[in-house]
């Protein structure tokens, strides 16, 4: 059933497909997960924080993202940003903000809602003893979040951070709505291009898979070796 | 030392500490003991500030808690603290929960810290063991640990919120050996135990609770000789039929 299909197309465009589609996806993906990481903690501290007006602003930020969905996101941020910046900087004209820099604000934005409910689960797992423990030597709040609290619960919740960082590395297809050059975007072009549509999809099926899959696989890997000893 | 000044402390309704007044003299050894449930750990914990409480204050070397301008971290690193649950960072090596403090609040350089937390490992009998995870020791092994940790800090009083209770009963005495030892060595101490023979030994005072109250606060002798209250012979005569 394949003979009329021609998977050649693959090999002349895998360079392109390669240099332009997967690096962006990648760098995306690790950039977005970083940043939302960090975001995700500060959003998860305002939370657990006894500051009433901080804990009212992080769970508002938290329920807002997560109601809306991501394409919608992607979009607004994709033609606002430029406004916004105009307003925030006072120029006479929207500033021009680059694709991939585009991306990545809404994806870190985005994502930091994820990760702010799992590290909040991460910092609660974690006994009210540590924290008493480390004010008791002197720490202030910050040095006892950053040499102790965080640090176990970020290994706590690692594989569950992880297990985000895929579902995010697939998500960063749906840039495709304002036409970023993302590996999906990469290979539905070329597969319009040569009119090689099923191949491509075909192709771009598999490569998910198989670095999802991998992906995965690290994870529970990991799950075992960095497992705190209690 | 320590001057704990009409303290009184609620749980919404609940009232668990009912005017607390006592102190600690430097160089003293106090016992704290009372059924479970009587306020002699949160009395305890109110002291570096863990607890907080409604009415009255407490001063810790003439420095008032209530006081606003009060650095309470400052004022905790100077009072050495041992919990229940032992409270030893797992993430981090023997050697590293040790140092820690020393160099991140008390702002020494690695070497003297290093030095420090290697003396006091001998000192607690542990020094072969400087290199593990606190999850590869026993209980009565991290607790001298959490001993250790709080020495390093170099404190002016030591408070010990029931050292022993979650221990196994044959590591108890590996951890009150090392109390024993501090205490002899002049060290000011409070500490809240069911160990009456830990109070026997080294007490100066002992203090008893009930309800939230300072029911007895008497010498060593005059609490295991002749306790005025009843409630105080009551308990005695519980815990010490055994």
């Amino acid at each position: 059933m394949f003979s009329d299909f021609d998977f050649g197309v693959i090999q002349r465009s895998l360079p392109y497909l390669i240099k332009e589609g997967l690096t962006f996806t990648l760098t995306l993906t690790a950039l977005s997960t970083i940043g939302g990481v960090i975001l995700g903690t500060l959003i998860a501290m305002a939370r657990l924080s006894s500051y009433r007006v901080l804990q009212v602003a992080g769970a508002g930020y938290v329920n807002f993202l997560r109601s809306l969905p991501l394409v919608l996101v992607i979009f607004w941020f994709y033609f606002l940003m430029p406004y916004i910046l105009q307003w925030v900087t006072g120029a006479s004209s929207p500033v021009p903000v680059g694709a991939f820099a585009s991306a990545l604000i809404t994806f870190t934005i985005f994502e930091a809602a994820y990760f702010s409910e799992i590290m909040r689960a991460g910092i609660q797992s974690i006994p009210r003893g540590q924290p008493a423990a480390a004010a008791a030597l002197g720490m202030n709040y910050w040095q006892s979040m950053w040499y102790i609290i965080l640090p176990q619960a970020f290994r706590n919740m690692l594989p569950v951070i992880l297990t985000q960082t895929i579902i995010l590395f697939q998500d960063t297809s749906l840039v495709y709505v304002v036409s970023l050059p993302d590996f999906l975007g990469a290979a539905s072009k070329v597969a319009q291009r040569d009119g090689r549509l099923v191949e491509m999809y075909i192709f771009a099926a598999i490569v998910y898979f198989i670095i999802s899959f991998f992906a995965s696989w690290l994870v529970k890997r990991l799950q075992a070796r960095i497992a705190i000893i209690r | 030392m320590i001057e704990i000044d009409n303290v009184s402390k609620w749980y919404g309704d609940f009232n668990v500490l009912k005017h607390c007044t006592t102190s600690v003299t430097k160089g003293e050894v106090v016992v704290v003991c009372g059924p479970s449930g009587s306020g002699k750990s949160t009395l305890i914990k109110t002291v570096n500030g863990l607890e907080e409480f409604q009415e009255g204050d407490i001063r810790v070397d003439g420095t008032a808690l209530k006081d606003k301008s009060t650095n309470l971290p400052k004022l905790r690193s100077r009072v050495g603290m041992v919990f229940q649950h032992f409270e030893l960072f797992p993430h981090l090596k023997i050697t590293e929960n040790l140092c820690l403090g020393q160099m991140k609040v008390l702002g020494r350089d690695r070497e003297t810290a290093m030095k420090k937390a290697t003396a006091l490992l001998e000192r607690v009998g542990l020094e072969a063991h400087a290199h593990k995870f606190p999850g590869q020791l026993s209980g009565g092994q991290q607790q001298r640990v959490a001993i250790a940790r709080a020495l390093c800090m170099d404190p002016i009083v030591m408070l010990f919120d029931e050292p022993t209770s979650a221990l196994d009963p044959e590591m108890v005495n590996e951890v009150l050996d090392v109390m024993v030892e501090l205490a002899r060595e002049g060290m000011t101490m409070m500490v809240v135990t069911h160990e009456m023979g830990f109070a026997r030994k080294v007490a100066n005072r002992v203090i008893f609770m009930d309800r939230g109250e300072i029911v007895e606060d008497a010498t060593k002798d005059d609490f295991f000789g002749k306790p005025r209250s009843e409630r105080a012979q009551q308990f005695l005569s519980k815990i010490l039929t055994h």
